[in-house]
């Protein structure tokens, strides 16, 4: 069900990119910071425009033959024996732990399993594969990091996270109190049940406002939306990006 | 009745707008989530015990009708009397006719949960009979008639001067006093008669033994030592998956259940029961009997994937991590399980027309999946439940396909549609970017608390398809 | 009510889940522990839950008791006077005509209910084993000493010698075979009754004893 151990591969010459729909739409700027954290390195990305949507929204209502709808096509982007980057845990989560399922007794079983088993979250990759090394180019701040659930428990990636932000010399890294507990998006969730959502998203924002912290970095857009916009909607002063565009900014420097 | 939407969201709002409420079960379920770190300080021991509890459990249930049948022959070979129920009604009626071939009108309880599923204290008043709750948590709300919301603390949504209140009430010889050391003597001193004088004791049971025929039972306050040794005649009520194969296979169960439940490295007492008084025993009951019932566990059991259901030995870990729960309590759920396993299991017992809300209560952020003790995946399991709530074709599980609305499968297929032809979404997402400004600044509940997402000038397809240009 | 029986394992084998294959056995992957180790570990855990531990020797345990139950103003001591206690407690009685009063009864429970409920102040049983890892005592009540002894008064001492303590319950029931024959009740004691069903606080003495005393003979 979640990754405790994972064997990776070497560098490779070449990746896709699957930049998920969310970012496609409200945060553009993460899936081209996250291309350039992995093109730096050496690495050609290749963004085939046939992408969509993962389709986990309709799996996590009920409705499988659309996600399966949607996943096939996914399937058909991206056929060559390369590895899949995505910029988040949960749609890199339905990638590579649900559509083995989904695709259960499917003609493309097979070529789903395939699949799986090349997709990699962002941080995990720039990681455990291309194990890049990061020198901080900004002034001093406070940074509160949310991993996301899908990131700690499906991809195991929280130490990931961790490790790219802790190598930035200039950056104070604080989690907020009960880091482990969900921000209360869910995807459809935080609009089947909005009540329940609003007070968690509540109980996240306060705690990460408690670390004093002057931005918001999280590797998840859904938790993004969910989390920034509630401290938004609360006048609360706290930039949030998506780790991709952290990174870059504060390495990459004036080219 | 069902538990429609609306309803659910009224319990939600109401327990959300408590403040008792949320205090009450927020710092309960922080303790103890701190108390089960504390008893498994080794992750990977942790984990070692998990897949050992787990494999225990799958293969009791592999080989369950065989191993109900073995622990049939023993416990009766033993002297124990065992009796089956397909339904609550019928178990019901066995409990009711033991206490009427006795001429007993009393009835002294350990928790059951299995007893609550059967809605057996309703039943036995409605003839004439009491039922009285001996574990604290249980009395307690039974003194106000109130449900359990948690299956190992039933009174976990009380504190101390609410207790208190409900004892000033109802024992009002008793002087006042808000201090838990006071308030369980207090029990003590009102439970002992009752231990004393009670004709019949009923007791659940945690773990029963197929190979020594002998049932097993956690506690640490002793009620249920007194329910099952005082009084001449024991019922023990379970559910038939609660067999395990043999004895060896109870100290690892039990470790990680105690653990999991409440981070002791056991409980006071662990009670383990093989047959009525023996010849030249002074004391122990005369007559001990076994209700196993079903109430659809055994169909369940057919399905290959919701069968791992079964597993689940009680011990509450998921409710206590759970962050849907912690907030709208276990009432909220209205079924006698709550929290992320009730979710699963009362759908599944008492039909997704009935309980189909629940499994979409959950954001799966996989909390209880990661800490069950036996390794039950909750989180695909209320996927899959969801999949069976919406889907036309005639399920494995009763009320299959009743949580389909027209609208919202109709909105799915407008959005696999788009979703599928890469054209057609590149088309309408450039046209979202462009319409951007006119996107409205409310958005239903979600911006009642949060700003409303703002769309991108160029989608990351547009972005790369310039770029690609330019090259 | 058999018609119950038979559909319910009629549905339950039709479709049976394929039979998983038979697990290894368990490793116990703890090393063995010392005598003198696990003594101090089943100290530690019965201390940590109100329990009083005290180390004495054959000659001296019931002597120890005598003077224990003084020291806490014990009124009466409860006692199997057919069991294995017996012939040491009764000596250690003699000659001390302050000693609390010891009572026994050889007979059903209904003869002895009131007086164990009302008016016996402390209890003394044997235990048959312990469990170091978990600080547990093992009782298997016996016709001499009926299990209500180690429930119903408030106070508990139970004699426990040394050699029959067992590193974990796990090789416990390995290594005494429990699997060729389980008594009609067979209990795992590791403390004075408690509860946190108020507040998740921890509160002793609810139902079972308020009081756990073991001596320990060694």
């Amino acid at each position: 069900m979640s990754e405790k151990t994972r064997e990776y591969p070497e560098t490779p010459g070449r990746v896709y990119f699957f930049g998920t729909c969310l970012i496609d739409l409200f945060y553009p700027e993460a899936g081209l910071a996250g291309i350039e954290l992995i093109r730096r390195e050496g690495v050609e990305v290749v963004f085939p425009q046939g992408q969509t949507c993962c389709g986990q929204p309709a799996w996590n209502s009920g409705y499988r033959d659309q996600a399966r709808q949607v996943a096939r096509a996914q399937l058909d982007c991206f056929q060559d024996p390369l590895a899949v980057v995505v910029p988040s845990g949960s749609c890199a989560g339905m990638m590579r732990h649900h559509y083995p399922q989904l695709f259960q007794g499917d003609a493309d079983q097979a070529r789903a399993i395939e699949l799986s088993g090349r997709v990699f979250e962002l941080t995990e990759f720039l990681v455990q594969v291309l194990h890049i090394q990061l020198q901080d180019l900004g002034p001093p701040t406070r940074v509160a990091l949310h991993t996301s659930c899908a990131a700690r428990r499906e991809m195991g990636v929280a130490s990931d996270h961790l490790q790219l932000l802790q190598q930035l010399g200039n950056v104070e890294l604080v989690e907020p109190e009960r880091k482990e507990e969900c921000c209360g998006f869910g995807g459809t969730f935080a609009i089947k049940h909005p009540d329940i959502s609003a007070v968690m998203v509540h109980d996240k924002a306060a705690a990460i406002r408690d670390t004093g912290a002057e931005q918001l970095v999280s590797g998840d857009c859904g938790c993004l939306m969910n989390i920034h916009g509630h401290l938004q909607h609360q006048g609360a002063g706290l930039a949030a990006e998506h780790i991709a565009s952290f990174l870059w900014e504060r390495t990459h420097g004036a080219d | 009745m069902a538990l429609t939407k609306a309803e659910f969201g009224q319990g939600v709002r109401s327990a959300l707008d408590d403040p008792q409420i949320r205090q009450n079960f927020r710092s309960a379920m922080d303790g103890l989530i701190r108390k089960r770190l504390s008893a498994f300080p080794d992750p990977d021991k942790l984990e070692r015990l998990r897949l050992e509890a787990a494999e225990i459990r799958a293969k009791a249930l592999s080989r369950l009708p065989d191993l109900l049948q073995q622990l049939e022959h023993n416990c009766t070979r033993n002297g124990i009397q065992v009796h089956w129920a397909e339904t609550v009604e019928e178990a019901n009626q066995i409990v009711l006719g033991i206490m009427q071939r006795h001429g007993a009108t009393r009835m002294i309880k350990g928790k059951s949960m299995v007893s609550e599923e059967m809605g057996l204290n309703h039943f036995l008043e409605q003839h004439g009979i009491e039922c009285l709750e001996s574990d604290l948590g249980e009395f307690i709300i039974q003194l106000v008639g109130e449900a359990p919301s948690h299956i190992i603390a039933p009174a976990i949504h009380k504190n101390r001067f609410q207790v208190a209140e409900i004892f000033r009430d109802k024992f009002p010889d008793i002087p006042y006093t808000d201090d838990i050391e006071q308030l369980t003597r207090n029990a003590r001193e009102i439970l002992r008669r009752k231990f004393h004088d009670a004709p019949v004791g009923l007791s659940g049971v945690n773990f029963a033994v197929a190979e020594t025929g002998t049932l097993c039972l956690v506690e640490n306050e002793g009620n249920g030592r007194m329910c099952t040794t005082i009084p001449p005649v024991h019922i023990a009520v379970t559910g038939i998956e609660k067999v395990v194969e043999r004895l060896s296979d109870v100290p690892p169960l039990l470790d990680i259940l105690v653990g999991s439940a409440t981070g002791q490295p056991i409980t006071t007492y662990f009670n383990m029961i093989s047959s009525p008084r023996r010849p030249g025993e002074q004391d122990g009951p005369e007559e001990v009997h076994l209700v196993l019932l079903d109430n659809g566990r055994s169909r369940i059991y057919q399905d290959e994937e919701l069968i791992a259901t079964l597993r689940c030995i009680r011990c509450g870990a998921c409710m206590n991590h759970c962050p849907v729960y912690t907030r709208i309590g276990g009432h909220a759920y209205t079924s006698t399980i709550p929290g992320p396993i009730g979710s699963i299991l009362e759908p599944q017992k008492k039909g997704l027309d009935q309980l189909g809300v629940l499994p979409t209560a959950s954001t799966l952020c996989g909390a209880c999946g990661a800490v069950c003790p036996v390794r039950i995946p909750i989180p695909q399991l209320l996927n899959r439940l969801r999949f069976e709530g919406v889907s036309k074709q005639s399920g494995k599980v009763p009320g299959a396909g009743s949580q389909r609305k027209r609208s919202e499968a109709a909105a799915w297929a407008l959005w696999s549609w788009v979703h599928s032809h890469p054209a057609l979404y590149r088309l309408a997402t450039s046209m979202a970017g462009r319409l951007r400004g006119l996107l409205p600044n409310r958005i239903g509940a979600w911006t009642r608390v949060r700003t409303a997402p703002r769309l991108a000038a160029r989608s990351l397809h547009q972005l790369m398809a310039r770029e690609q240009k330019r090259s | 009510m058999n018609q119950a029986r038979e559909r319910i394992l009629k549905r339950l084998r039709k479709d049976q889940p394929g039979r998983l294959p038979d697990r290894p056995p368990r490793k116990n992957l703890s090393p063995p522990r010392s005598m003198a180790d696990n003594i101090q570990r089943f100290r530690e855990r019965l201390e940590a839950v109100r329990a009083e531990v005290h180390l004495c020797r054959t000659e001296d345990w019931a002597g120890i008791l005598r003077q224990l139950m003084q020291q806490k103003t014990l009124g009466n001591l409860r006692y199997g006077d057919q069991g294995p206690l017996a012939g040491a407690i009764r000596m250690a009685w003699e000659g001390h005509d302050d000693a609390p009063r010891l009572i026994s009864h050889d007979n059903d429970i209904g003869n002895w209910k009131d007086e164990l409920f009302d008016r016996t102040e402390a209890a003394v049983t044997s235990a048959r084993w312990g469990i170091a890892e978990t600080g547990t005592l093992v009782l298997w009540p016996t016709p001499e000493e009926p299990r209500s002894l180690s429930l119903v008064p408030p106070v508990h001492f139970a004699v426990l010698d040394s050699a029959s303590l067992h590193d974990s319950f796990a090789g416990l029931v390995e290594q005494e075979q429990w699997s060729s024959g389980m008594p009609s009740n067979a209990l795992l004691i590791s403390g004075p009754s408690k509860t946190a069903d108020i507040e998740q606080t921890l509160a002793y003495g609810i139902h079972g004893p308020i009081e756990m005393i073991v001596l320990l003979i060694h």
